[in-house]
């Protein structure tokens, strides 16, 4: 037998022939592309019997109720709580996109100090004692009042010990946020008296004019506007006007769409008056019986807001000022309401007291279907503090934000001030608490922030994640995040019910983290003295249960209690001014109504910057978490581009295409944008995201876009002290 | 002269061409014997099941049958496989005389750690499956899907195909199912035969493409 290649080459095909005549080459094509399919990074749920627990979803004020579905220890699930007053079973993309903010790989996993630079893991214990180290350095130096806490809000028990922490220390520098509601509870204030907030009741009534509210895109209490929302759109009795400078999304919505010239909302509102004055459709009987002051208004009114004066400054069409402030007062249940976008940004005394004073027009004041000056909870209520020298000496000192001094009687809370105030003076904040809140994104002009803030050599944060203010910290206690503590939730923004939400412990806390209420009594404890003496509780638990008293019983079994029973004082009872009624703002008021803006002239910068607000992307407190980042549109953000709104007629004029990179200017700064034609803006006036600029987070939302707040310079209200700086003069160019 | 020359060539001829064929059939054997065999056996792993339960003995102690373990829950999704607490009713001492049992009470009751079973009928991640559906709606027998396993005195070990990581169940246990039709419904629950039963059963063709029921009803 000779054995030759030919052998060798028919072994060959007689394997080919066998392997084809075999199953391996069709299984194995079946499989590969099978294995080609299984991609171990795609996130699969764990299956298994399903267990709902009720609790407060806290990432935005709107005090939502939450239902998390959860399979053995692990969050799957967050959905709206079915029946809950605020929300009735709907949430938003945020609040749904919780379970990535719970198990997040870029949460703060235990205390950190920074040293050389660098993030260091320490202990509580060590966190702690630095802490009270550092303060009581202050104390023996006698610079109690040195110490601030910046936080997001001053209800609820956490926040309150925070302000008790600093009063048994001896500041009086506990400074929150603030927004359009401090500047309509500010002007509720001065025309009503009292301390109330604005509660408006949306569902009973049947015209709403919104004076750039974004009830679509986040103002008041998000989720309930949308669902209120629905209802009007529903009931063809009701109707809805959106003054706004662009085709928001509520602007779409509406009824009616009132294109104005941004800035100058104030006056519409004194057109709208006018107009109900002249043709007297406003409420005689609250009038004549209720009010004072409406004698020497009315004058002012008549005299300098025609609808033809109006018309000039607002851009506004005369009829349309006359049909829209008729219709108004011949509703039965009409509101006015204000606060651009999503609210956040005050709004001026002249503007707010306006538009308060639109309501008191029509006597919906205190009324179903009308607005309500809502009294605060009051259930935290708690032990005097004894106060010792070092103590009583501290709060002696103005607060640093000159809030209830001087030029500013009336403002409680300031944060604008802190950076122009850290700048000036050389005896400034020592040092700072930063909780629930995230200024070094969220405050105008964030870089002069950034650089005022850099003047604090001891700054303690609380944030659970990284955020863009917690990167200039010098120490981390982290928070637990919400899913992981039991809380006291107060959810009072635009509610004319308030309700007290409990934020339960749905799965235990997965880092080293401690609830801010358990630290800060920590802190006091380690501090000793009458500090100490001021916490006589155990823990947090301990201080929430006792704060709560019965009432923990109803939060725990519901998640919720409702604080009011819709009732009120009648009118006769109502108003706690001097002279016991409503009172109309004085002409001087109504003369500061400048459509304010900052420097910058119109020939170096002829275009107008405003904010476009969006539930699709969170500017509040809490970053966007990945999923949400899924859902910003191109319109918004291109590539790493922040997008920039613009009329075609003004871009062509600049000499800009659709989608052309440019270059946006403002007097506080400069980004480079891309250009995206919209014909539902003003010409003249540019819109950018806000939300956008993160430095901190995750790579999801680092560095994608830019900051708005960045780009604007804040414009002091006279009458308030606010920041209302609604925009900025900007000037596009090519890039 | 000329024939002598003739045979010697044809008998040349035939001694060359014979080791051709000889190779031929070796190569054509070998393959057949390492496609058909070999390969199967190196494709799947085979593991042990934790525990080797014997469902026979459990049948004849329980009152629902198949679902007195393996039930419905409120709100309508299929428990699968039981959990620690089920069995901790009867087996929270060792009850029996076998060594699996006496292993199952000290490993994993005694520890509160869950056995982990493994699924002979888990469908990939990209399948959505109602048992509801199926077991509740359609009113279909276990067996169908599952075969005699409630039958069985042992646990047949768990195959795991090594290149996609499933259970040799979901391909079919014999590897001829791919060409031959199979012997029982249960033999084999690849997507094609939840088709074949979802087409005699319910006449769907909701799908263009295939003639058959919507990608969707399966593939959320």
């Amino acid at each position: 037998m000779k054995i030759d290649r030919r052998c060798f080459l028919s072994l060959g095909i007689g394997a080919v022939a066998g392997i084809t005549l075999s199953p391996m080459p069709w299984k194995s094509t079946d499989d590969l592309s099978i294995w080609t399919q299984n991609w171990p990074w795609t996130p699969v749920p764990p299956d298994g019997a399903v267990t709902h627990v009720n609790s407060v979803c806290t990432l935005c004020p709107g005090g939502c109720g939450i239902t998390v579905c959860k399979v053995d220890d692990r969050v799957i699930k967050i959905e709206g709580m079915e029946g809950h007053p605020v929300n009735e079973g709907g949430i938003c993309a945020l609040g749904l996109s919780g379970p990535q903010l719970l198990y997040s790989p870029t949460r703060i996993k235990s205390p950190l100090k920074k040293e050389n630079g660098k993030w260091r893991e320490i202990s509580w214990d060590a966190a702690v004692s630095e802490v009270a180290s550092q303060l009581s350095k202050l104390r023996t130096e006698n610079n109690s009042h040195t110490l601030a806490c910046i936080a997001g809000t001053d209800m609820g028990t956490v926040p309150a010990l925070m302000k008790r922490f600093l009063t048994a220390f001896g500041s009086p520098n506990f400074i929150k946020q603030v927004s359009s509601e401090d500047s309509y509870a500010l002007a509720m204030k001065q025309m009503q008296g009292g301390s109330g907030l604005p509660g408006f009741d949306f569902h009973n009534a049947d015209y709403v004019v919104s004076f750039g509210c974004g009830i679509l895109e986040g103002w008041g209490s998000p989720v309930r506007m949308l669902k209120d929302n629905s209802n009007w759109k529903n009931d063809r009795r009701k109707k809805t006007v959106q003054i706004d400078p662009r085709l928001s999304n509520t602007a779409a919505g509406a009824d009616q769409w009132i294109a104005i010239k941004p800035g100058t909302e104030s006056f519409l509102a004194l057109g709208f008056a006018n107009v109900i004055l002249r043709e007297f459709l406003y409420n005689p009987n609250f009038i004549n019986y209720y009010s004072s002051g409406f004698d020497a208004w009315k004058e002012t009114v008549l005299a300098d807001f025609r609808p033809d004066q109006v018309a000039q400054v607002t851009g506004v069409d005369p009829e349309i000022i006359k049909s829209v402030g008729r219709e108004f007062a011949r509703s039965t249940k009409p509101i006015a309401i204000c606060g651009r976008g999503e609210g956040s940004t005050p709004v001026s005394m002249a503007e707010a007291s306006a538009i308060h004073a639109l309501n008191a027009l029509v006597g919906n004041i205190n009324q179903k279907g009308g607005v309500w000056s809502v009294p605060k909870p009051d259930y935290v209520s708690w032990p005097e503090i004894q106060l010792d020298s070092t103590a009583a000496s501290g709060l002696a000192k103005s607060r640093f934000d000159g809030a209830g001094t001087g030029q500013y009687p009336d403002a409680t809370h300031l944060p604008n001030r802190v950076s122009d105030a850290l700048m000036s003076s050389d005896n400034g904040i020592k040092a700072l608490f930063i909780y629930g809140t995230n200024p070094c994104h969220s405050m105008h002009n964030t870089k002069a922030f950034q650089n005022a803030l850099a003047k604090i050599p001891f700054k303690v944060s609380f944030s659970s994640y990284m955020d863009d203010t917690t990167e200039f910290a010098d120490l981390v206690l982290p928070n637990h995040v919400w899913l992981e503590r039991f809380e006291d939730v107060p959810a009072t923004r635009s509610l004319e019910k308030p309700v007290i939400g409990l934020a339960k412990k749905v799965v235990e806390p997965l880092f080293n983290t401690m609830h801010t209420g358990d630290a800060v009594i920590s802190i006091a404890k380690k501090m000793g003295g009458s500090i100490g003496a001021a916490f006589p509780w155990d823990n947090y638990e301990v201080c929430l249960k006792d704060t709560l008293g019965e009432q923990w019983y109803a939060l725990e079994k519901n998640g919720y209690i409702e604080t009011s029973d819709g009732s009120s004082e009648p009118w006769s009872q109502g108003f706690q001014t001097d002279t016991g009624k409503f009172q109309f703002p004085d002409a001087g008021y109504l003369m500061a109504n400048q459509p304010l803006l900052i420097k910058g002239g119109e020939k170096e910068y002829p275009l107008t910057l405003i904010p476009i607000d969006s539930l699709r992307l969170s500017s509040g407190n809490t970053g966007s978490p990945p999923f949400m980042m899924k859902i910003v549109s191109n319109s918004i953000l291109l590539n790493n581009d922040t997008v920039v709104e613009i009329n075609p007629q003004t871009a062509q004029q600049l000499g800009l295409s659709d989608g052309a990179s440019a270059q946006l200017t403002t007097p506080a700064g400069t980004i480079r944008v891309n250009v995206h034609y919209f014909e539902g803006i003003m010409p003249g006036v540019v819109a950018m995201a806000k939300g956008l600029g993160h430095s901190g987070y995750d790579a999801y939302l680092a560095n994608k876009g830019d900051n708005y707040n960045q780009l604007i310079t804040p414009v002091e209200d006279p009458a308030s002290g606010f920041d209302i700086a609604w925009g900025a003069r900007a000037k596009l160019v090519k890039a | 002269m000329g024939n002598a020359d003739n045979k010697e060539t044809a008998v040349d001829h035939s001694a060359e061409s014979k080791p051709v064929v000889l190779f031929f059939i070796i190569g054509f054997a070998a393959s057949l014997i390492f496609g058909w065999l070999i390969y199967p056996s190196l494709l799947y792993s085979k593991k042990e099941q934790p525990i080797d339960f014997n469902h026979a003995l459990h049948m004849d102690l329980v009152d629902d049958g198949c679902r007195s373990c393996h039930y419905f829950r409120e709100d309508g999704t299929f428990s699968g496989s039981p959990k620690l607490t089920e069995c901790i009713d009867c087996h929270e001492e060792v009850q029996g005389e076998s060594h699996d049992e006496a292993v199952f009470v000290e490993e994993y009751v005694s520890k509160n750690r869950e056995v982990p079973w493994l699924i002979y009928a888990e469908q990939p991640d990209c399948v959505f499956f109602s048992h509801a559906a199926h077991v509740i709606m359609a009113e279909m027998d276990c067996v169908t899907c599952h075969g005699h396993i409630g039958e069985s005195t042992s646990l047949r070990p768990y195959e795991e195909n090594r290149l996609t990581g499933y259970s040799r169940d979901i391909w079919g246990k014999n590897i001829e199912n791919m060409i031959f039709l199979k012997k029982n419904t249960w033999d084999k629950m690849k997507m094609d035969d939840c088709a074949d039963c979802h087409m005699k059963e319910t006449g769907r063709k909701t799908s263009v493409s295939t003639q058959k029921d919507g990608c969707f009803v399966c593939h959320k």
